[in-house]
């Protein structure tokens, strides 16, 4: 069995407008270290799937189903329907998170020091001592000068850079099998970026972690992942090991997304190229297909056919794809 | 530490600066205002012009305004005498003046007044602090469920019901109605003489006063509690594996704590300035009674004085909270 296993999970919000089917049966697999990537844009679910297993969605008018199994030292466990204090204990111990707006995610008020040793104490029953020492490492391996002295400073002393590898830190301190990276490198420089994804990357063979990336950049995920769930309209729609993905990419989602990507190539006064529409209202969802809207290969259909959910099939060893261009073409079992 | 030093004394000096542009701006109202204070003082139905000639020179109103605004600057640091020979009377430092009305100066009324008011804030503060923000945290623990609505009703009644209503419902139903009720009806006992009776002739007014305050403290310490547990950092403390406890101990109340400060300093400075309803309902000597006693006989030393020195207590309260502030906000602290 895979270290982290998703099975058919969804996730609904109640509101006043209606149900939100904010992640509509997603299924995955994630092994020990690897580096998975969650793509796809405003409000396709990926981040929200995640936080859903991780029990930081309010409780209130949200319904969560499927099932996610976790290899721990205790044997494999479902995050879903586990009581709060049973997950809380795997919070930041089996599956640690960074956020995206790392200025944010610490608190103003506490010295960094305060926190990462925070985030030891809770699951190790050792002295404060122990965990300062932990923190003075771990400052150390993600580069962050004078770790003795800096552990008395505040977030805001620090740059937007060096308070994302507080947050990596902070996330390591407890040797987590996995590490959901949401949006790590949006709020930052793109030159402080490129020394994230590579710090990420670094800790990750060191460690041996698995890491979901989550992110709306295809950009971010070419050197850094590898592989790649892309998501819309709350589900998987296409999932290749990354060579694969950006070499044939199949639904016309994916390849719209790989055609934005601004390139140095591209030559000169050419206008960017953009998916028309907008994504869609996760309340009128209906049965269909949810891209059918703004895919630009409907025509290449027979009439009726997008009124009707394309399922997720395998074309390839490896590489599925959601998406009724391809319903012949596929794989037999 | 130099940074935080240098920080304090800046707002020292800005704080004595404000204090002065006050108190001129103070004198500046009064000295347009359509009374000749010296036909003030010598009674209604006064229209002996020998009487008034010679309390104006007594008090000082025949010197110009920049004179009489620099003698009474001078009174505040060094005392003031009124009048000569065997009619002196000696106003000692800090001298805001003498109230002929009274006949006393009106730093004695004042310093009279103050121990009043100041053990009507101070108690309804600590009271109100306990209530409204330990309602204000079940109303936000417990969101939409049955304590945050009763919460919602006890806001909804203290904001809605003044105080004088609440302070003479209490009277009557604590103390008239019931033959061996402790509490007496108004008054105030001074806690040197009868500490127990000092205690027993402040708890209603507490009660009444803190009663107003701790329903607006639960509604906005229970929205300040939801507002930060949207908060990142708040995410993160989950993401971390604390329990609901902690998070909201050390976390959420934490940064709770600036706003909450805040608007306690300034509502207990606005106290200090005398609470008017509650002291008349209760009959205690306090400030606001006589700010009131003062309005009502035109007693200008006494309004002028206590103005300025409600508006010093907010001036000087802003600046203490600015201080508290670099301590409790480490974002602050250059």
């Amino acid at each position: 069995m895979s270290l982290l296993s998703v099975r058919d999970l969804r996730v609904e919000f109640k509101t006043p407008d209606g149900v939100v089917k904010a992640v509509a049966g997603v299924s995955f697999d994630l092994n020990a270290g690897e580096t998975l990537a969650l793509v796809g844009e405003s409000g396709s679910g990926k981040s929200v799937s995640n936080l859903a297993y991780m029990g930081l969605l309010p409780k209130t008018r949200t319904t969560i189903t499927g099932s996610v199994l976790l290899e721990t030292e205790n044997g494999v466990v479902d995050l879903i329907g586990m009581s709060n204090d049973d997950l809380r204990k795997i919070r930041g111990r089996d599956i640690a998170m960074i956020f995206q707006d790392p200025m944010s995610a610490l608190h103003p008020y506490y010295s960094v020091g305060d926190q990462l040793i925070e985030a030891h104490q809770v699951h190790n029953d050792v002295s404060k001592d122990v965990s300062r020492e932990r923190a003075i490492e771990l400052l150390t391996l993600v580069g962050v000068a004078n770790p003795d002295e800096r552990l008395r400073s505040f977030p805001h002393q620090f740059s937007g850079g060096m308070r994302q590898r507080v947050m990596i830190a902070m996330a390591l301190m407890n040797n987590p099998k996995v590490l959901i990276a949401d949006e790590p490198t949006t709020a930052l420089d793109v030159t402080v970026q490129a020394q994230i994804l590579k710090l990420l990357r670094d800790i990750q063979k060191q460690f041996k972690m698995a890491v979901i990336l989550i992110t709306h950049d295809l950009g971010v995920v070419a050197g850094a992942a590898d592989r790649v769930n892309v998501m819309y309209g709350g589900r998987l729609v296409e999932s290749a090991e990354v060579n694969e993905l950006y070499e044939n990419p199949m639904m016309p989602y994916t390849v719209g997304l790989l055609d934005s990507i601004p390139r140095m190539d591209q030559g000169h006064g050419k206008r960017l190229r953009a998916i028309p529409g907008q994504p869609p209202s996760l309340i009128k969802l209906g049965d269909g297909c949810a891209f059918a809207a703004r895919c630009d290969r409907k025509s290449e259909l027979p009439s009726g056919k997008c009124e009707t959910s394309p399922e997720l099939k395998a074309v390839k060893a490896g590489h599925l794809v959601r998406c009724h261009l391809y319903d012949s073409k596929e794989m037999s079992k | 530490m130099n940074g935080l030093l240098a920080y304090i004394s800046r707002r020292i000096g800005i704080t004595l600066l404000i204090l002065l542009a006050v108190s001129f701006t103070v004198y500046v109202i009064f000295a347009l205002l359509p009374y000749d204070p010296a036909s003030l003082t010598c009674g209604k139905n006064c229209n002996d012009p020998g009487i008034i000639a010679a309390n104006r020179h007594r008090l000082g109103y025949d010197k110009s305004f920049i004179e009489q605004y620099w003698v009474f600057l001078v009174g505040l640091f060094a005392g003031r005498d009124f009048g000569e020979g065997a009619a002196l009377i000696h106003c000692a430092a800090p001298s805001f003046g003498y109230s002929v009305q009274q006949h006393a100066c009106v730093t004695d009324l004042m310093f009279d007044a103050l121990p009043v008011t100041l053990s009507l804030a101070v108690g309804s503060l600590i009271l109100w602090l306990i209530v409204g923000v330990g309602l204000g945290i079940v109303a936000a623990k417990f969101r939409g469920k049955i304590w945050d609505t009763l919460s919602t009703a006890f806001v909804l009644v203290g904001t809605s019901l003044p105080t004088f209503l609440t302070g003479l419902m209490l009277i009557v139903f604590l103390v008239i109605k019931v033959d061996w009720s402790p509490f007496p009806a108004g008054g105030y006992t001074a806690p040197d003489e009868d500490i127990v009776g000092w205690f027993l002739s402040m708890f209603l007014p507490w009660v009444t006063l803190a009663f107003a305050y701790a329903a607006i403290y639960t509604r906005f310490v229970r929205s300040q509690i939801l507002e930060i547990s949207t908060e990142d950092f708040i995410r993160t403390a989950r993401a971390k594996g604390l329990s609901d406890g902690v998070i909201l101990g050390k976390h959420t109340l934490r940064a709770a704590l600036a706003p909450i400060v805040t608007m306690a300093g300034l509502d207990f400075a606005g106290l200090l300035g005398g609470a008017i309803l509650t002291e008349a309902v209760f009959n205690l000597p306090g400030m606001g009674r006589l700010s009131l006693g003062a309005v009502i006989d035109i007693d200008l030393p006494v309004i002028v004085a206590t103005t300025i020195l409600a508006a010093a207590i907010v001036v000087v309260m802003n600046m203490i909270l600015d201080i508290v502030y670099a301590f409790i906000d480490p974002r602050v602290r250059v």
